[in-house]
C-alpha cells in the first residue's frame, strides 16, 4: 500500500491506509493527549482529549484523532485555541469527578483547567472503558461492563464471572486513570463474594 | 390466499376487490390508533359492532377500524360512509341513537358534529373543516379510509402499484434517479436526501445491503411515524421494498419502540399479508426480486433513533452510538452498506414512483419538498398530526389548522424539532417550514414535533426541560454529552430556582460549544439548541432569572408568591377552603392574606379566586407587600357597619 502523506502541525508525515491521525501523530513523534485509548484496544472515542482541527476544503472542523482515518493532503493542528479551548472544558469536566487523578492534574497544568471549576461529585470513575473493553476484547471474560446509561452510568463488575476470573487476573487495575476501579472491585467483592474460596491455595 | 405472480394479477385483483364493493353500502370507519385507544374508541368501536346485530343489520352496514385520523383533540372520530358524515368526541352511549337516525334515519344528529369556534356553525363534512381543509395529506390521508389489518383496503387505494412499476418498468438506477430528482429529503431529523443515502448504498461494495426504517420515535409529544406505521403499514413496507429494490438489498429491519405495541402488532401483520401475497419473500409479483423484512423491537432508548445506535442494538449489543468517520450507507448494520430512512421518509416514496419526481417537487420550498407531518401539540386548540406542505408558515399551521391559543392567551412560542430543537418566537411565525428554514431560524425540522407554547411559558424553565430529558437518555460515552449536559441542566436549575449568577450565561455558552464541537453523535452535538434558542430570543428572560431573580412568564416556582389584592378581595373563602396548605389566612368578612410561608405555590389560590373578583396575584421579583392589620381587613357590606 502506497504511502499516504499528511501534514500534522506543520510537519509532513507519512502513513499508511487505514491508519488513523493518531496512529500517524504518534509514529511521528508527535503527541496528542489521550485518556481512552489503549494500543491493545479498539478505538472507542469516548473521552473526547485527542481531538485536532482538520482544514478541508477551506474549512476548520475538530474530530478525534483516534477514529478519523488518514487522508492524502490533510492537513491537521493538534494544537489551537478551539482545540485548547474544548480540551481544557473536557478537563474540567472530569475533574470534577476524580480531582485527584494523576493523569489530568498533569493535563490540567497543560492546558490550565481549573479543577474547581464545577462543583466536586467524586465518583472516580472517569468512564474511559479501559477496563470494561480490556476485559472483553483482550481477556474475552466481561466480567466488568457498563451499568445504566447517562449521568447514572456507571461500571460494574459482574460478580459470578468475577468471583472466578478476576482473583488471579486485576490487568485491568493498572490501566485506571483513577482509583475508580480498584473501589468497585473491592466492593463488589465484599457485597458479592466476600469468601477467599477462590482464592489461591496458600 | 393465492400468490400475485405478476403485474397483470395485481392489477386483476384490484379490480375484484373493487367491484366486490358496493359504494353506496354504508361504512362506519372509526378510528383506532392508539390516542384513539386512549380516549376511548375500543368501546365505541365494539358498540357499534353490537348495536349493528342488535338493530339486525348485519351485512348491510360495514365497520372499519382505522388508524388514525390525526384531530385527537376531538377524538374518537367517526365518518359515515358513503355520505362522509363527520362526528367526534363519541361516547358508546350515542351509538345507538347514530345508528338509529343517521344510518338508518339519514338523519344528521347535530349535536356530535363539529362546531366552528370562529362562528359557531356546525360543519358535517370532514373536507370542510377547518383543520383538514387547510392540510395537504398526501402520506397522512389514507389513514382514515383503510383497516391496516386489511391489505385489500390498501390494495383498493392502488396500494403496491408503485412497486409493480418499479419493479418492472423501471431498472433499480432508475429509481434511485427519480428519488434523487424529487428531493425527498429524510423526515427523521438532519434532513438528509434520501437519493443521494441510496446511491451511497448502492454504488457501495458488497453482495448483502440492509434496508432499515427508523421507527424508534421518541421525541416528547410526537407519534407521527406510530400513527403511520399503525394505521398504514403496507405504504411503509411498500416504500422500503422499492428502496431495497433501488439499492439491491434482500433483507430490511423494522426498527420500533416496543412502547408502541399496535405499531408493531399491525405492521407484523402487514408483513405476514404481504408475504402469502406474494409481494414480499422470494420472487416478489413473479420478478425474481427477493425481499424479506423482519420487526425488531427496540426498548425505547431517545438515543436508539441516532442511526449508528439504532444499528448496534440491531446488532443485539447496547444501543450506543459508534463513533464513525464513515458513513453508514456504505459501512453500517455488520459494516454492511444499509439504508436507514424512518416512517415516513419511506412512505412518502411509492407517492414519488407512482406520481413522479416532478409532481413532488412541485409542492414545497426551494429546498424542501412534499409535505411534512407535524405533531402540533401544547398550548393550542386542536391537537393533532398535521400533514401541510412544505413552505407553509408557522402561523398558518397554529391559527388555520390549530385553532390558536386556548383561553384567550398569547402566544409565546413554538418549540420544533423535539429536544435538539429550538424555540422560534412570535416575530418568526411567518416563517415558512423546510429544513433549511427552520435551521438558519436556530430550531430544526426534527421528525415534526411542534410544541406551541403561550405567555405562561418560561424559557429558561423549557431549555431546563428539554436538558433534563437529554440527560436522562444521553447514552452517557463520551464525555461533552454526559459531563457537559449534565453541567448545562445543574446551572440552568439553578437560574430557574433564583440562584443564578453573573457568567452563567457565558458558562452555559462554553459548555454548548463543547457539546457542539466535541460530542461523538448527533444527541450529544444538538443538545445545546434549546439553551442557544432560547437564549437567542428570549436573552431577557434569563438575564432577568439571573439579574433580578425574576420569572418573567411567572411560572419558576421559587421566583414567585402569591398575594391577595386586599382592594379586591371578597372574603368569599373559596381560596382558604380549597388551599392545600392551609396557607391562607382568613374567615368571613376578613380580608384573606396568603402566609407566605405556609404556602407551596401550587396556584390553586389563583386558578379558584372566581374571575369577577380576580384578587389572587402572581408576583415575581418585587417584595410581597406587608400584611395589612387585622382591623383593617374587616369588610364592610351593604353599608351595614360592623361591630
Amino acid at each position: 500500500m502506497s504511502d499516504i502523506v499528511l501534514q500534522i502541525d506543520g510537519v509532513e508525515v507519512a502513513a499508511k491506509e487505514g491508519m488513523t491521525v493518531l496512529e500517524a501523530a504518534q509514529k511521528a513523534g508527535i503527541y496528542i493527549p489521550t485518556l481512552c485509548h489503549h494500543e491493545k484496544l479498539e478505538p472507542y472515542g469516548a473521552c473526547r482529549l485527542c481531538l485536532v482541527e482538520l482544514e478541508s476544503r477551506g474549512r476548520s472542523r475538530l474530530v478525534v484523532s483516534c477514529l478519523y482515518p488518514v487522508e492524502k493532503g490533510l492537513v491537521v493542528k493538534t494544537r489551537s485555541e478551539k482545540v485548547d479551548r474544548v480540551r481544557k472544558m473536557i478537563l474540567e469536566l472530569l475533574l470534577s469527578h476524580a480531582p485527584d487523578a494523576f493523569e489530568l492534574q498533569d493535563l490540567a497544568k497543560e492546558y490550565g483547567a481549573d479543577k474547581y471549576r464545577f462543583e466536586k461529585e467524586p465518583s472516580f470513575c472517569v468512564h474511559c472503558g479501559l477496563c470494561v473493553r480490556y476485559c472483553a476484547e483482550v481477556k474475552k471474560k466481561e466480567a466488568i461492563g457498563f451499568v445504566n446509561r447517562g449521568t447514572k452510568r456507571e461500571i460494574s463488575f459482574i460478580p459470578e464471572i468475577a468471583s472466578k476470573e478476576c482473583w488471579n487476573c486485576k490487568e485491568c487495575f493498572p490501566l485506571c486513570p483513577t482509583e475508580a476501579l480498584q473501589a468497585a472491585f473491592v466492593l463488589a467483592k465484599a457485597l458479592s463474594f466476600p469468601s477467599t474460596e477462590h482464592a489461591p491455595a496458600e | 390466499m393465492e400468490r400475485i405472480n405478476s403485474a397483470n394479477e395485481l392489477e386483476a385483483l384490484r379490480k375484484s376487490i373493487l367491484s366486490s364493493r358496493d359504494t353506496n353500502k354504508p361504512c362506519i370507519t372509526i378510528c383506532s390508533g392508539s390516542a384513539c385507544h386512549a380516549s376511548g374508541s375500543k368501546e365505541v368501536a365494539s358498540r357499534i359492532e353490537e348495536e349493528i346485530a342488535n338493530q339486525g343489520l348485519s351485512g348491510t352496514v360495514d365497520v372499519r377500524k382505522t388508524g388514525c385520523h390525526g384531530f385527537c383533540e376531538k377524538g374518537p372520530i367517526i365518518v359515515i360512509h358513503p355520505e362522509k358524515i363527520c362526528y367526534f368526541q363519541i361516547k358508546p352511549e350515542d351509538v345507538s341513537e347514530i345508528v338509529t337516525e343517521t344510518i338508518i334515519g339519514k338523519k344528521i344528529i347535530e349535536r356530535l358534529l363539529y362546531t366552528d369556534p370562529a362562528t359557531n356553525e356546525k360543519i358535517v363534512y370532514e373536507s370542510e373543516i377547518p383543520f383538514y381543509k387547510n392540510q395537504e395529506r398526501l402520506v397522512f390521508g389514507s389513514n382514515g379510509s383503510i383497516d391496516p389489518k386489511n391489505l385489500d383496503d390498501y390494495l383498493a387505494i392502488g396500494g403496491y402499484s408503485a412497486l409493480a412499476k418499479a419493479l418492472f418498468q423501471m431498472t433499480p438506477g432508475q429509481v434511485v434517479e427519480e428519488v434523487k430528482k424529487s428531493n425527498l429529503r429524510g423526515r427523521g431529523g438532519g434532513g438528509f436526501p434520501a437519493g443521494s443515502k441510496w446511491e451511497g448504498s448502492r454504488n457501495a461494495p458488497g453482495d448483502i445491503k440492509y434496508v432499515i426504517v427508523n421507527a424508534d420515535e421518541g421525541d416528547p409529544g410526537a407519534y407521527m411515524d406510530r400513527s403511520l406505521l399503525e394505521g398504514n403499514p403496507h405504504s411503509v413496507l411498500e416504500g422500503l421494498t422499492i428502496g431495497a429494490y433501488a439499492v439491491g438489498s434482500h433483507e430490511g429491519y423494522i426498527y420500533v419502540r416496543q412502547e408502541y405495541p399496535l405499531a408493531v402488532e399491525n405492521v407484523t401483520t402487514a408483513i405476514k399479508q404481504a408475504q402469502e401475497y406474494g409481494l414480499l419473500g422470494k420472487n416478489i409479483l413473479g420478478s425474481g426480486f427477493d425481499f424479506t423484512v423482519k420487526v425488531h423491537m427496540g426498548a425505547g432508548a431517545f438515543v436508539c433513533g441516532e442511526s449508528t445506535a439504532l444499528m448496534t442494538a440491531l446488532e443485539g449489543r447496547a444501543g450506543e452510538p459508534r463513533p464513525k468517520y464513515i458513513r453508514s450507507n456504505v459501512k453500517g448494520l455488520w459494516n454492511r452498506p444499509s439504508v436507514l430512512n424512518n416512517v415516513e421518509t419511506w412512505s412518502n416514496v411509492p407517492l414519488i414512483i407512482n406520481n413522479g419526481a416532478d409532481w413532488f417537487t412541485k409542492l414545497g420550498t426551494e429546498s424542501s419538498k412534499g409535505t411534512k407531518i407535524f405533531s402540533v401539540v401544547g398550548k393550542i386548540n386542536n391537537t393533532g398530526l398535521v400533514e401541510v406542505p412544505m413552505g407553509m408558515t408557522l402561523r398558518d399551521i397554529i391559527y388555520k389548522i390549530g385553532g390558536g391559543i386556548p383561553g384567550g392567551k398569547k402566544f409565546k412560542a413554538v418549540q420544533t424539532g423535539g429536544p435538539s430543537g429550538g424555540c422560534l418566537p412570535e416575530e418568526l411565525l411567518d416563517l415558512q417550514v423546510g429544513f433549511d428554514e427552520l435551521t438558519k431560524a436556530g430550531s430544526m425540522m426534527g421528525s415534526g414535533g411542534m410544541i406551541v407554547l403561550d405567555e405562561d411559558t418560561c424559557m429558561v424553565d423549557v431549555a431546563r426541560y428539554f436538558l433534563e430529558f437529554l440527560t436522562d437518555e444521553s447514552c452517557g460515552k463520551c464525555v461533552p454529552c454526559r459531563e457537559g449536559i449534565r453541567q448545562m441542566l445543574q446551572t440552568l436549575t439553578k437560574i430557574t430556582q433564583g440562584k443564578g449568577k453573573e457568567g452563567d450565561i457565558e458558562l452555559l455558552e462554553e459548555l454548548a460549544e463543547t457539546a457542539r464541537e466535541a460530542a461523538l453523535c448527533a444527541l450529544g452535538k444538538s443538545a445545546p439548541n434549546p439553551f442557544l434558542s432560547t437564549l437567542k430570543y428570549f436573552r431577557n428572560e434569563y438575564e432577568a432569572h439571573i439579574k433580578e431573580k425574576r420569572c418573567p412568564a411567572l411560572s419558576c416556582k421559587e421566583l414567585i408568591a402569591f398575594y391577595i389584592d386586599p382592594k379586591k378581595c371578597q372574603a368569599c373563602t373559596t381560596c382558604a377552603r380549597k388551599c392545600p396548605s392551609n396557607a391562607i389566612i382568613g374567615g368571613k368578612n376578613l380580608i384573606h392574606m396568603v402566609d407566605q410561608e405556609k404556602c407551596t405555590k401550587c396556584g390553586t389560590c389563583f386558578e379558584v379566586c372566581p374571575p369577577r373578583f380576580s384578587a389572587v396575584k402572581k408576583i415575581s421579583g418585587e417584595p410581597v407587600p406587608d400584611p395589612i392589620p387585622e382591623e383593617a381587613r374587616i369588610i364592610v357590606r351593604g353599608g351595614k357597619k360592623n361591630e
